[in-house]
């Protein structure tokens, strides 16, 4: 989130799109009905009629996979209807910036396509600069190659026909959304977006937040109040993880994992460091050595010294041009690649798209870990469903940890807080914290390292691994750690900070060694002042609800983002009745003020473009001949089966979640009384599909896919309506993937099973969001 | 009109069943075996361990598709007909917590004879008690009168994330509710209403006719008063002395 959860409350239009906030963001409802007793308008986008949409004051629905037309014909309305805010787009925004001569577009596909790798050449994209390196720019936004010229002219082809004949939606439904979405372009009015899985697991899933970023920008709801692009995230920590490098490709706080050709420390550095001409640009990045160098100070203490490119050469390095994302580590599973896996704390098997295929790696391994609360699909694979426990060769070793709510330590939200949480109850058995369970095990493997000295000993051995407390892992320890201190006495603006203490904010950290921290984006969380995560101070002096003392935001406790296009070039605000920051003519007073950087475009173009999922209902893409993504990656293997406009497969299918199970269900499906109030498997489809299959409400179906198929109990319902798209009638259900075969007898199985492995080219997040499936009694 | 009042506002609940699971919790009453009925509500209906139930209803009305939510419970009526009728039976089997209002059933339910609780059931109006068949127990919401008792708020009501389950003074969710029908009928919720405020203890506001919620939304009293009740609330100062003669 640009913003965070009580921020809603200040919005005067709500979008819930690509999301069903009602059943899995309950909390947001909180905020939505506060907006909503001021007066904002709730509308909700969706191929389904959810709860979320129970509550809306407009619903109207959409075939999955089509939400970049949606929003693309709200793009034109805004331009062609003026209703964009002028100041804000031609100074806060790249709408006034030169393309340059190589950009063009043609039939779906833009300049420096490459039919061979599938990847676009990014340089054709490029600004046009002056003779000092800056971009040049048109503020008046009339030149004809300005950049906001040629949104104008890519988003007028998105016509409501054209919107109509794609999404399905009904023309004068979507007149009624962009009209009072498009109302908040004035700058007394705010509106704020709320999507999730439904927008990025697809094929085009960073586009369609693109595509709503720009519609924000348009309007000028970025930085402001009740405004921003606002991401529900997955999991409660989900927030947390990615800002602490879960995914492959980063380092803590955004840095990048180096690649095979970055072969010293000083090419590393150069390559991500940002070099500007541009006096008025911030270019924060430009302290990416601070960082990086703190980063390695962090890992390897003492060790990491100047003339030893502070340790860089012990962390791995990524093979050029390869991906290591979740489908593309399960492919290479699948191929036997590896034979060594710890699943800790997830479920695979039931989790991962097309989880048939994920089910059939886990038998090519040697060995696998299985850390989670309970058993589940994953530890249990070799004796699930048809699988002969004597043809698996993988040893399975099961170890139980300790739940959330069993150690201590810090959530980020989405909204960013970070919020230390406190140790209510001892884990129960044998079950043991994550923390403790990593600090033995490491413990092991560098005893193995000093009694056997193996190939490459050096990251082992001078790893720094000091964050226990009589022997147990120490949850403050660590979050000190992340925060970072200085190595030496350092002095900075005439005031010397004492080697060993904590940095007050990453603003003073040093690309010479002289301080530490594993998260750069995390210094000024736990400093000298105290755990700043644990605060707890309930007044707020904003009158936005920014609660500035309660727990800890990053940045520095920045609580909205781009909060300084909250305000006019003089610094006033521009919606004074909710300020964020203003100038009081000597400094900003309110929340912590936040420019902003000029990004390279996505690695599937500059503008977002409608293209449809890999497998779909129609034989041709109604904007371009080009049908699918251009640059999306295609698994080939045995396992990877895909059916597009195939008659066994005639109706649209999407995954989603439900309130009483989280994820894929292996805690809640533990726990009666939620198993209770969601007991089994079941597949939700209008009355007209229901009629045409001869199916009733409550009897059992067989849905199926290209990849597999599974049971469910038929829910037939007016929420669901058949579309009309491109002169045919398509039909849509939805599924939820909580279910798996390990418990409850007779609840169903998971409905990944399903979904294709094939994901954004971007993220590689799975096109779990739109499949094609047949629907059937059993 | 003394003690407490829950004040329950569906067009704020988005069935996220917090409250059903929290009163579980609370009470600690088992899950109950439930299957997929081709409905998201689920178990389908009250029982002995289920005293708290959003019932869910899609309907198209006033030309527009709407799913309904109604987070059922026992309404504490002012004066509770089951508390009449069983004290035709079974003396403080059902009694009235004075401080709060609570409508309480108690261990001594389980005296009441086979025919005696189908009277007692009967004569809810919004078809609230459920017996154990093994014990013979009667049981509903309790209006948490063991957190209630202790300054705490009931489990339903400290859970909800929404603003749709409310607990208080009486006259202070009385005004709360009459305030947001106005704010509603404002909006053009023409239909905006609380059911049955003036008897009950649990007060629902609706915004489309009750019945669409629930068969038992509003009280049904020709299920809920059977002859026999008729009779002894005609009589009713003398019904504790009928008893007392019959013991």
């Amino acid at each position: 989130m640009t913003n965070h959860w009580n921020d809603i409350g200040n919005s005067d239009c709500v979008l819930v799109m690509g999301s069903n906030a009602a059943d899995n963001h309950p909390i947001s409802f909180k905020w939505i009905n506060k907006a909503k007793e001021k007066g904002a308008t709730l509308i909700s986008v969706d191929p389904r009629f959810t709860r979320t949409s129970s509550k809306a004051d407009f619903y109207t629905a959409l075939r999955s996979g089509t939400d970049i037309a949606f929003l693309g014909g709200m793009i034109n309305y805004i331009i062609e209807q003026k209703l964009y805010h002028e100041e804000y787009l031609a100074y806060y925004t790249n709408a006034s910036f030169i393309l340059g001569p190589k950009y063009g577009f043609s039939d779906g596909l833009f300049s420096g396509y490459n039919p061979k790798t599938r990847t676009y050449d990014k340089s054709y994209w490029a600004f046009e600069v002056d003779s000092e390196g800056i971009p040049k720019r048109d503020h008046s936004l009339k030149n004809p190659r300005c950049v906001f010229q040629q949104l104008k002219k890519h988003f007028s082809r998105y016509t409501y026909d054209k919107v109509s004949e794609i999404t399905g939606t009904p023309k004068e439904d979507l007149r009624k959304v962009y009209e009072m979405y498009g109302s908040t372009g004035t700058p007394d009015r705010v509106g704020t977006i709320m999507y999730a899985m439904g927008w990025t697991q697809h094929t085009v899933g960073v586009q369609n937040i693109r595509t709503m970023s720009i519609i924000q920008l348009l309007l000028g709801n970025i930085g402001m109040a009740g405004g921003g692009v606002n991401a529900l995230r997955g999991e409660s920590n989900v927030q947390g993880s990615t800002d602490h490098c879960l995914l492959w490709h980063i380092w803590p706080g955004y840095l990048k994992t180096p690649r095979a050709s970055d072969t010293s420390l000083e090419v590393y550095n150069k390559k991500y460091t940002p070099v500007t001409h541009d006096p008025l640009s911030a270019n924060w990045w430009g302290n990416y050595p601070k960082y990086s160098v703190s980063f390695l100070k962090s890992m390897f203490g003492d060790a990491a010294q100047p003339w030893n490119e502070f340790g860089y050469q012990w962390l791995p390095k990524a093979d050029n041009g390869k991906n290591y994302s979740w489908l593309y580590l399960f492919d290479a599973m699948y191929n036997g690649d590896f034979t060594g896996f710890f699943a800790w704390g997830q479920n695979p098997a039931c989790s991962g798209a097309n989880a048939g295929k994920n089910r059939e790696a886990l038998g090519k391994l040697d060995w696998m870990v299985n850390v989670n609360l309970f058993d589940n699909e994953t530890g249990s694979f070799w004796r699930g469903p048809g699988v002969d426990p004597k043809t698996i060769k993988t040893e399975v070793f099961f170890l139980p940890c300790a739940a959330s709510m069993e150690k201590e330590g810090s959530i980020t939200n989405s909204g960013r807080w970070m919020q230390w949480r406190y140790k209510a109850a001892e884990p129960p058995g044998d079950a043991r914290p994550d923390g403790d369970m990593m600090m033995e095990l490491f413990t092991k493997i560098r005893e193995l390292y000093q009694k056997e000295p193996g190939a490459f000993p050096e990251p082992i051995k001078n790893l720094k691994w000091d964050y226990t407390t009589n022997g147990k892992f120490d949850s403050h320890k660590m979050a000190k750690e992340i925060n970072g201190y200085f190595q030496k006495d350092v002095t900075i603006k005439g005031k010397t900070y004492k080697a060993g203490s904590l940095v007050p904010s990453f603003a003073f950290l040093q690309a010479d060694g002289t301080t530490s921290s594993a998260n750069w984006l995390y210094c000024n969380s736990y400093t000298e002042k105290g755990n700043m995560g644990a605060r707890r101070n309930t007044v707020d002096k904003s009158g936005i609800g920014l609660y500035s003392g309660w727990s800890w935001c990053w940045p520095v406790n920045r609580r909205i983002i781009y909060n300084r296009a909250s305000v006019d070039r003089y610094g006033n605000p521009w919606n004074a009745k909710r300020p964020v920051i203003s100038w009081n003519g000597e400094k900003w007073v309110g929340d912590v003020p936040d420019g902003g950087w000029p990004r390279p475009g996505l690695a599937d173009g500059p503008f977002p473009e409608h293209y449809e999922p890999l497998e779909c209902p129609i034989p041709n893409n109604p904007m371009s001949s080009q049908f699918i993504n251009p640059i999306v990656q295609v698994f080939e293997g045995a396992a990877d089966f895909r059916a597009t406009c195939d008659p066994r497969y005639p109706i649209v299918a999407s995954t989603y979640r439900v309130t009483v199970h989280w994820q894929t269900g292996c805690m809640t499906r533990n726990q009666p009384w939620l198993l209770e109030a969601m007991p089994q498997m079941f597949c939700e489809m209008s009355e007209e599909l229901a009629e045409l299959r001869g199916i009733k409400n409550g009897e059992k179906v067989i849905v199926e896919s290209a990849r597999g198929k599974v049971w469910a109990v038929a829910i037939v319902t007016k929420r669901f309506r058949p579309f009309k798209v491109a002169g045919t009638t398509v039909h849509q259900v939805g599924m939820p993937w909580c279910f798996g075969w390990f418990t409850p007898k007779n609840g169903g199985d998971s409905s990944n099973l399903l979904t294709p492995s094939v994901g954004d080219p971007n993220t590689v997040i799975p096109e779990t969001k739109a499949v094609m499936v047949n629907v059937r009694k059993a | 009109m003394a003690g407490k009042t829950f004040f329950i506002d569906t067009t704020k609940c988005t069935a996220c069943r917090g409250c059903q699971v929290a009163c579980k919790q609370w009470n600690q009453l088992p899950a109950t075996k439930t299957f997929n009925w081709g409905s998201f509500q689920n178990p389908a209906d009250l029982s002995f361990s289920t005293f708290k139930l959003v019932r869910f209803r899609e309907v198209m009305s006033g030309g527009k598709l709407h799913w309904y939510f109604f987070p059922d419970q026992c309404r504490h009526c002012l004066e509770p007909p089951c508390k009449d009728t069983a004290e035709g039976y079974v003396q403080g089997a059902i009694i009235i917590d004075e401080p709060s209002g609570a409508v309480i059933y108690t261990a001594k339910t389980r005296e009441l004879s086979f025919d005696a609780f189908e009277e007692v059931r009967q004569s809810c109006p919004y078809n609230i008690p459920r017996r154990n068949a093994a014990t013979g127990l009667v049981s509903k919401c309790t209006m948490c009168i063991d957190r209630v008792q202790n300054g705490l708020l009931p489990a339903c009501v400290k859970v909800c994330p929404t603003g749709t389950m409310n607990f208080g003074d009486r006259d202070i969710m009385v005004d709360m509710a009459n305030t947001r029908v106005e704010e509603l009928k404002k909006k053009g919720y023409k239909k905006a209403q609380l059911l049955d405020a003036s008897s009950i203890r649990t007060i629902f506001l609706v915004v489309d006719d009750p019945m669409i919620y629930y068969k038992f939304a509003v009280a049904q009293n020709d299920v809920g008063i059977s002859r026999k009740l008729a009779l002894r609330k005609l009589f009713r100062p003398a019904a504790g002395l009928i008893t007392g003669m019959t013991k």
